[in-house]
């Protein structure tokens, strides 16, 4: 049965086929779509973990039990999961596993490039890099039969282009894998140092017959069309190269990348007058051949960023792209991603931003958009959960060296579970006086609406107990804690007002939904009539100040002719932030 | 046969994606190769969204459309064509809704949309079909089906009409609007020789 499917979908279509029977994931752009296909598989048991240190160590647990098992994430979220990562590429495996890195040549949507290829070199851990849909699917069948076979985690590195494009894919049955016996082996499971001194010296042997492995896997092959001109190239960049060579240059296609097959390079190289090396990242492949002692071009000659696309390694090759019609490329406006309107952040950060005595440490979400205009209310962000860490950090400087600034740290419902919880329990244990705001909109909003511990449901719409975000701060030891609709600015104002000069920590939550969410019944009984009014401008009132659009909203239009702004109903949804801003009280709530 | 391009862009919320899924399933069940790539991180939130769509009865090999090579552009908002128009093959045919969504920067009057994008876009294509496929949906009774209207352009345009579009179309949207959707499909077809 062939289907059109993107690489998450084909990831996902492979663990089913593949009998695996336990995904766990913490979302992540790109790689989010893997577990929430993988959910719909009832043969399947998925779960968001609150982090991806979390979903590792669930999936190892699940292999020890016996199951075939795998956790996904985007490629920072490696960074979180690397420390079980790292031991339980020395344990081996009991049901074969799988983690999936989804990493971003090009930064779309992350804060950095980072090369998760160095991961599986650094853990000792073998690897796969599909190029394509098909071989995502084969390459997860794969994985999990070898890492039976081998006794090791496999890898599977995804980037942007493959886990987001459509091709087609011929789909199979699931084979079931029964869940294996589960016994007491110390010796494999508890990692003393003694343990590991001898698991440590038997990689080396594993490292070996893969590496046999890789110089006759189906998935590293060539393709000869002369000797003039080879390339080497892995996932993505495989296509890209063959867009630009065609047929005027012979190719080795690597799709099993650590251990690289030494044998099969060497005698490609050894075939070819010139060699180029396609890899997107680092020169992870490259600078394996110059260790062979191979003459070959990668990153003298590409660009060591980026995407490999057909117009870059043209451009690099050519100094020249493909001829493009020429037109006034000024007349192209900016389209910057904005607050929605009706966003729960928008009252908090306008107000935020006001505020001149402060730094602001902010953290990964939609919310990141408030660094820029109109807002200028962030000034840094730096990975997840690091908003209420480093913001400590921060105060305890400004405290100690006199300096009279308030910290203010800004993160989501999801992001405070993910790793703000920890950070929290700093701040309270280390007597600080930050003053820490959770913006809770019930659901993890960036990622396209995932469930979270604070939701009330699972992956699969099961119902689940929904943390209180309020009782759980309490716990750690917060003493002041406020819980306030963000929508209403004096409450907003009161709340930061109230803790600014305190001594001790605070937490405010604020409390509202976010405007895209399938809002469910506790949503609907908790805010009856959400989202449901309208705002309206009376003309004659309007004074052209404009001041209600530095909140942001795009729902806010303004007329030059008649120098006025007005309402575009069909996206306001009446959360009034604009009708508190507005000097002349020309914005008022439509009559029912 | 070489391969084929096209790129389908617009505003977060204009029911691209949709209209791409819709052709790459025709495409497919046609027995062409076909991939597709779309970046779409941000959209929701307003931004732009591009969906770009290769397809040829032999391997089409990169997902992603080469500047300077798309066959035909469909834009469901006309600066988005503009600021895809790097992408068309010298003597591609655009395909432009002629709807304005003005971005932030322009509601808050940091740059000005400016008056005379379909005359750069015709100064830099010989082909371009303009069509107010918003208020001819809205006609039709619901604006969200502009992205089917233009979709009918759009296979028209490539000779792509003797696929069974309406058979996709009673397939991939929900019951209750496959008859305004088989109308717009119709209406988009129609606009074109």
């Amino acid at each position: 049965m062939r289907k059109l499917l993107t690489g998450d979908e084909a990831i996902a279509r492979g663990a089913y086929e593949a009998g695996v029977r336990h995904a766990s994931a913490y979302p992540g752009t790109p790689s989010t779509e893997i577990l929430e296909n993988i959910a719909k598989y009832e043969e399947i048991y998925a779960e968001w973990a609150p982090n991806e240190k979390v979903a590792m160590e669930s999936a190892i647990g699940a292999s020890m039990a016996g199951a075939r098992s795998m956790a996904s994430m985007k490629h920072v979220g490696v960074n979180v999961a690397a420390d079980p990562l790292m031991t339980f590429a020395y344990m081996g495996v009991n049901g074969g596993a799988v983690i999936v890195t989804a990493d971003e040549p090009g930064m779309f949507s992350s804060q950095n490039e980072q090369d998760n290829r160095n991961y599986a070199k650094m853990g000792k851990f073998p690897m796969f890099e599909p190029a394509d849909s098909q071989e995502c699917l084969d390459m997860m069948k794969a994985a999990f039969d070898m890492s039976e076979e081998y006794n090791v985690i496999f890898m599977i590195r995804m980037v942007t282009r493959v886990c987001h494009s459509k091709s087609l894919v011929e789909c199979g049955e699931r084979k079931e894998a029964p869940v294996k016996e589960w016994k007491p082996d110390p010796m494999k499971y508890v990692a003393l140092p003694a343990h590991s001194r001898i698991l440590r010296v038997q990689i080396e042997e594993r490292t070996k017959k893969l590496a046999e492995y890789s110089e006759k896997s189906p998935f590293n092959f060539a393709e000869y069309n002369g000797n003039k001109v080879g390339v080497i190239a892995s996932g993505a960049s495989y296509y890209y190269a063959k867009e630009v060579f065609g047929e005027d240059a012979s190719y080795l296609k690597l799709g099993f990348t650590n251990p690289l097959p030494a044998g099969l390079i060497e005698e490609f190289c050894g075939k070819m007058d010139k060699v180029y090396i396609i890899e997107e990242d680092d020169p992870y492949i490259e600078e394996f051949c110059k260790t062979l002692g191979l003459e070959v071009h990668g990153k003298d000659t590409f660009p060591p960023y980026g995407e490999m696309t057909p117009d870059v390694l043209r451009k690099s090759l050519t100094g020249e792209t493909l001829p493009e019609v020429s037109y006034d490329h000024s007349k192209v406006i900016r389209r910057p991603p904005s607050l929605c309107a009706g966003c729960p952040h928008r009252g908090l950060f306008y107000r935020l931003g006001k505020r001149k005595d402060i730094m602001i440490s902010g953290d990964i979400g939609c919310y990141t958009l408030a660094a820029g205009a109109p807002y200028n209310a962030m000034n840094s962000t730096v990975c997840m959960g690091a908003s209420i860490s480093v913001g400590h950090g921060a105060q305890q400087v400004f405290n100690r060296a006199g300096v009279k600034r308030k910290v203010v740290t800004v993160l989501g419902d999801s992001t405070f579970f993910h790793t703000g919880v920890e950070s929290l329990i700093n701040t309270v244990y280390n007597n600080s006086n930050t003053i820490n705001i959770i913006l809770d909109n019930r659901i993890t909003g960036m990622t396209g609406h995932q469930q979270n511990p604070g939701t009330g449901f699972t992956v699969k719409m099961e119902p689940a107990h929904a943390i209180n975000i309020e009782e759980l701060v309490r716990a750690i030891g917060i003493k002041h804690v406020k819980v306030i609709d963000p929508n209403d600015l004096k409450a907003v104002d009161e709340a930061l007002d109230a803790f600014m000069d305190l001594d001790e920590p605070s937490v405010i939550i604020t409390r509202w939904p976010c405007v895209l969410k399938k809002f469910s019944d506790a949503d609907l009984s908790e805010w009856p009539g959400l989202f449901r009014s309208k705002d309206f401008v009376q003309e004659d009132k309007c004074i052209g100040c404009k001041k209600c659009q530095q909140t942001g909203c795009p729902a806010l239009l303004f007329d030059k002719e008649k120098k006025k702004v007005h309402i575009d109903r069909a996206n306001c949804v009446g959360c009034d932030v604009c009708v508190q801003v507005c000097p002349t009280k020309a914005i008022v709530k439509e009559e029912k | 046969m070489a391969t084929k391009n096209i790129l389908l862009t617009g505003v977060g919320g204009q029911g691209t994606i949709l209209a791409a899924k819709m052709l790459t399933i025709g495409l497919m069940e046609a027995g062409y190769d076909v991939k597709m790539s779309e970046i779409h991180g941000m959209s929701q939130r307003g931004g732009d969204v591009t969906s770009q769509v290769r397809y040829s009865k032999e391997k089409v090999y990169s997902p992603v459309i080469e500047k300077g090579t798309a066959d035909i552009i469909v834009s469901f908002e006309k600066m988005e064509a503009l600021r895809s128009l790097e992408y068309i093959k010298p003597g591609g045919t655009v395909v432009v809704n002629t709807e304005e969504i003005p971005s932030m920067t322009v509601m808050t009057g940091e740059e000005d949309y400016a008056p005379d994008v379909i005359e750069e876009i015709q100064k830099a294509v010989g082909k371009v079909v303009t069509m107010d496929a918003s208020t001819m949906a809205a006609d039709l009774g619901n604006i969200k089906a502009a992205n089917v209207i233009l979709l009918g352009t759009l296979v028209k345009a490539m000779g792509l009409d003797d696929i069974d579009w309406e058979d996709i179309i009673r397939k991939n949207v929900k019951e209750k609007f496959i008859d305004l959707n088989l109308k717009a499909l119709k209406l988009g077809m129609d606009s074109v020789d």
